[in-house]
């Protein structure tokens, strides 16, 4: 019965109407939290898994030796290499592909990597305009890699302390 | 045959005054709608045309200029086009009577709220009109979806308004809110309090809004009677929602938030003070639409004619009687009309 009383009390003073609306008014005066994306970026994590790269020691020399175990581990199947012996008698790769369609940025073949020559990057905006152009191939991720070596360097650096 | 036409002349630019600031009105309570819901879900809204996105209802309007209306092969095509304009037309119509000061009125028809009435109510065969001509299920599901919301609650509207005018002594609007003289504590809305809520709730029904928008629905019968409509027909009628939606924000300010008086004695009365509670009632469109769930169908009915006319009817009962013994330090102002 007098269940039954406040029931309608509470529904003719609208009150569970009001909480909600005192819960968006609360909203409405808060402050907002959103970030002007192209404007204002959130921080980004060393370890950040981004766009793939190959990086090459201080003297030039790339660092992939085809050893194919980041081909082996990618759960994906996105990585593709072909291999052959340079006349110096070391082993490199003629072909290294990545197809980023397929690749879910794990980074796995990071870590499989035994020379750390195939890295992930901070690069999360990038963009394909061709059919094709999600394949990257060797000369495009040596080219990356050159380009970002310092913050690539730096990042390993600040995480190596955790391998 | 020359004073006529200087008549006609004067009237139509005095239309021209309310017509363009209506019209762009509507354009920022779209900007506003968005801003505010945004802000209420933690948002920031569009903010990216012009400064702080104050461009945003220009580059909406141009883009749906630029856009094909599209006319289904089985629409009746006559009908089809001219139910925006019958949805529309109604609503810049009822503007005629309101009054925005004592005597800034473009028509101070005695029966202005009888007249107003009748201009909402039309705006009902824009919607039918447009769901059947559509020749589609879901326009027209939509369409009887919104034709039976809005009767049922056009009377429970009409009733909340029947104590207003019980308590004003008149239908001439100007006349209502001189009756509401003397600061806040003789504006309607508090001895007529539920009726002002019941008003604001129907008004809210009426205009299709959330959480009264089962006749846009768009997660069951994707936009209801517009569902066909694509371009300027369709923006005809995002006009007509809006304006509609000014329109009982500025009736209820004059019925129960004594339009252009000021809420205390020593501020001057005057325009501002419509157009600041007309922008208070809007906020309160805004707010609803960001806080409630749409009501499932039988709710919404079982709230008009089971809820809303009950207590519209013993509340006028209350007004009838507190009127006829004189109680109370509002209804003493009836003495001496009808002697």
């Amino acid at each position: 019965m007098t269940s039954q009383l406040s029931k309608y009390v509470k529904s003719l003073t609208l009150w569970e109407l009001l909480k909600g609306m005192s819960l968006t008014g609360r909203y409405f005066i808060s402050p907002g939290i959103t970030i002007q994306y192209p404007e204002e970026k959130t921080p980004q994590s060393h370890r950040f898994r981004g766009l793939h790269a190959l990086r090459r020691y201080p003297n030039g020399e790339e660092r992939c030796i085809a050893c194919k175990l980041c081909e082996a581990v990618c759960p994906a199947l996105a990585i593709t290499i072909d291999s052959e012996q340079r006349e110096d008698g070391t082993r490199r790769t003629t072909r290294y592909d990545i197809d980023l369609f397929k690749c879910i940025f794990c980074g796995f073949c990071e870590e499989a990597c035994p020379v750390d020559s195939i890295v992930e990057t901070r690069i999360f905006e990038y963009h394909f305009e061709n059919r094709g152009e999600q394949i990257m191939t060797k000369d495009k991720l040596l080219a990356i890699g050159d380009k970002y070596e310092t913050q690539i360097a730096a990042d390993r650096a600040a995480d190596s302390a955790f391998r | 045959m020359l004073d006529g036409l200087i008549l006609l002349i004067t009237t139509v630019l005095k239309i021209v005054a309310i017509i363009l600031p209506l019209l762009i009105s509507v354009a920022y309570l779209t900007l506003a709608e968005r801003k505010v819901i945004g802000s209420m879900q933690v948002r920031i809204g569009p903010n990216r045309v012009g400064w702080k996105g104050l461009g945003q209802p220009f580059a909406d309007l141009f883009k749906l200029l630029t856009k094909e209306v599209i006319v289904p092969t089985n629409a009746s095509r006559f009908l089809f086009l001219t139910a925006p304009v019958l949805s529309l037309a109604p609503a810049f119509a009822a503007w005629a009577v309101i009054p925005f000061t004592g005597d800034l009125v473009l028509a101070d028809v005695n029966a202005g709220l009888l007249y107003v009435l009748a201009m909402t109510s039309i705006g009902v065969y824009g919607v039918i009109i447009a769901g059947w001509a559509s020749n589609s299920k879901y326009a027209f599901l939509g369409a009887m979806r919104s034709a039976a919301q809005i009767v049922s609650y056009e009377i429970a509207m009409s009733f909340a308004l029947v104590g207003v005018l019980m308590v004003a002594g008149s239908l001439n609007l100007g006349d209502i809110v001189r009756a509401q003289e003397g600061g806040i504590f003789h504006w309607f809305l508090i001895p007529l309090f539920p009726l002002a809520i019941v008003y604001f709730i129907s008004g809210v029904a009426e205009t299709n809004r959330a959480p009264f928008d089962v006749a846009e629905g768009e997660s069951e019968i994707v936009a209801g009677f517009h569902v066909d409509y694509s371009g300027m027909a369709f923006a005809v009628f995002f006009l007509a929602e809006y304006a509609n939606m000014i329109m009982i924000s500025v009736l209820a300010v004059v019925m129960f938030l004594g339009g252009w008086l000021s809420p205390v004695s020593f501020i001057p009365d005057g325009i501002h003070w419509f157009f600041i509670k007309t922008s208070l009632m809007l906020f309160f469109f805004l707010w609803f639409r960001a806080t409630f769930p749409r009501y499932r169908y039988d709710q919404i009915m079982r709230l008009g004619w089971k809820v809303f006319i009950p207590i519209t009817i013993v509340w006028i009962a209350v007004v009838g009687f507190a009127i006829y013994f004189d109680i109370g330090p509002w209804f003493d102002i009836r003495s001496g009309v009808t002697g």
